[in-house]
């Protein structure tokens, strides 16, 4: 187990330190006027911001499209990333072939496909969802492949010896074993899927936060670009620590 | 409470074949001749209740005979059977404890034992039952709730011979299942097999490379020769069923022991200059 609590590591202490420590910083600079405040506002406005949005609704819509196209996204290459990542592990000539094109995946910028899916699919979550799907499933399939591989194979003898059945073993064997690496995958898919959905609905939207932050933008709406900004950077924050509690819980289980 | 050292009585030569293998011979790779001949061909007879043990040196193929035996590899040729039927698979009514940590490390220590009941339909009392016996005779009550993580190297040990121990086995065998674990450990450890085994009158086949091991918790020892392996010797060492690791200040521990190694010497040098 873990030799203590992470809120009562003195690392997390620092690190709580530094980030109020920066924030405190931009906040007097920006007060000060050291840094005009048309290029940043003061982080407390930027929290004035988001309530006043969050209150007033204005932008519902584009937050209820943003995260539905990041679940949808990041569900979508998860279950797609995992059964290409079986299929691949199960056939090694197959998997030969492509695993050196796997790896160099994140070399190839997709958004710059941005117009074919535009063709495909029309303005809209379709496009988005096919570049965030496509960001997010390697990542996916990468983690499938290492988990698998990492099954020690004295548990699949012990399957055998519990004489289980090939869907069985799957089933109770193989995904809990792998179920560490494989939670990677997911973390790494939510991740890339939140980057795909926001950076592609500045480009090919007319929903979205990623829309409302480049309207508001465009319209020298600094206070509302902030507090969206302060929205999305939360909502990361929030969603990745949940996954760390889960990702850690797993982890603690695997140290032999 | 002194042991009582008397050879054992005749109960053996009425004991019925439990256990068998014959002409095995395990080659692998291609079988054109190029291939590695690991084993045999070996005949083997397991008596009911008799504690087996198999010596030998690295690499001679004990394990492959035991995998063999376990329905985990197919013989390349010879047959092995399990209470007179041919052995396909693993079958029912046979534990296999590995070398390796096979504890699942998804699971807390009581739902690794109850891992096969779980899933053989007996019902949940039963299941509790046994479960609280084979955690309690192992020394884990302690730590039902802790995950194998937690555990040290013995302890997961005993968690995955718990969980082949709820099942039952008529036969148990044991793959240098202590091959990890520090010399004191061993010898609880051995202690609690002789109990395990006393209590639950399974035959037992131990494959182990410790020489004393051998000598002090088995009715007969297998020797065997560098790969590929043949038996070359088989020792009984006439201790009584009710024995211990006390056994080993007894003279005759140092006899099996020494005798023992005057057969492998040989064998294991032959392994150790490659030939």
């Amino acid at each position: 187990m873990a030799a203590s609590h992470p809120a009562l590591n003195p690392a997390t202490w620092i690190r709580l330190a530094v980030i109020a420590g920066a924030v405190a910083a931009l906040e007097i600079a920006c007060r000060m006027g050291w840094v005009p405040m048309t290029i940043v506002i003061p982080p407390s406005a930027m929290v004035g911001s988001l309530v006043e949005l969050l209150l007033s609704g204005t932008y519902g819509r584009d937050i209820a499209v943003s995260f539905s196209n990041v679940a949808l996204s990041a569900a979508l290459a998860v279950v797609l990333g995992f059964a290409i990542g079986v299929i691949l592990h199960a056939l090694p000539p197959v998997r030969g072939a492509v695993e050196p094109l796997l790896a160099s995946y994140y070399a190839v910028p997709t958004f710059m496909f941005y117009p074919v899916f535009i063709i495909l699919f029309g303005v809209g979550s379709g496009a988005i969802i096919a570049i965030a799907v496509l960001l997010a499933i390697v990542a996916m399939i990468t983690a499938t492949l290492n988990g698998l591989d990492r099954i020690p194979p004295v548990l699949t003898k012990t399957a055998r010896m519990f004489r289980m059945h090939p869907a069985e073993r799957a089933l109770k064997i193989s995904l809990p074993a792998a179920m560490p690496y494989l939670f990677t995958g997911v973390k790494l898919s939510v991740a890339y899927a939140f980057i795909g959905v926001i950076a592609s609905e500045f480009i090919l939207s007319g929903a979205g936060i990623g829309y409302a932050i480049a309207y508001a933008y465009n319209n020298f709406n600094n206070r509302t670009m902030y507090g969206l900004m302060l929205l999305i950077v939360l909502a990361v924050t929030l969603i990745n620590s949940a996954l760390d509690v889960v990702d850690r819980r797993l982890q603690s289980r695997l140290r032999r | 409470m002194s042991v009582a050292l008397a050879p054992k009585p005749q109960e053996t030569a009425m004991a019925d074949h439990h256990a068998r293998l014959t002409g095995v011979t395990r080659v692998f790779g291609p079988r054109n001749g190029t291939g590695v001949h690991a084993l045999g061909p070996v005949d083997l007879d397991l008596r009911r209740g008799e504690f087996f043990s198999v010596v030998g040196p690295s690499g001679c193929g004990k394990s492959t005979l035991l995998d063999v035996l376990a329905g985990l590899a197919k013989p390349t040729a010879g047959t092995a059977e399990f209470e007179g039927q041919p052995v396909d698979g693993v079958p029912a009514g046979v534990g296999v404890v590995f070398q390796e940590d096979a504890s699942f490390p998804w699971l807390s220590v009581r739902d690794n034992v109850a891992f096969g009941l779980r899933r053989s339909g007996v019902d949940a009392a039963e299941i509790a039952r046994r479960v609280d016996y084979a955690v309690g005779f192992m020394g884990l009550k302690a730590f039902e709730n802790a995950f194998p993580a937690q555990l040290s190297g013995g302890m997961r040990q005993r968690v995955c011979i718990a969980r082949t121990l709820v099942m039952q086995p008529r036969l148990i065998l044991l793959d240098e299942p202590f091959g990890a674990l520090d010399q004191q450990t061993r010898l609880l450890m051995g202690d609690e097999l002789l109990r395990l085994w006393r209590e639950t009158n399974a035959t037992v086949l131990l494959i182990t490379h410790a020489l004393d091991e051998a000598a002090m918790l088995s009715d007969r020892v297998g020797v065997m020769s560098a790969r590929p392996g043949l038996f070359i010797d088989v020792l009984d060492t006439g201790w009584p069923r009710d024995r211990d690791s006390r056994i080993v200040s007894h003279p005759r521990f140092g006899e099996l022991t020494a005798h023992l190694w005057e057969k492998l010497r040989a064998e294991s040098l032959k392994h150790m200059r490659g030939s």
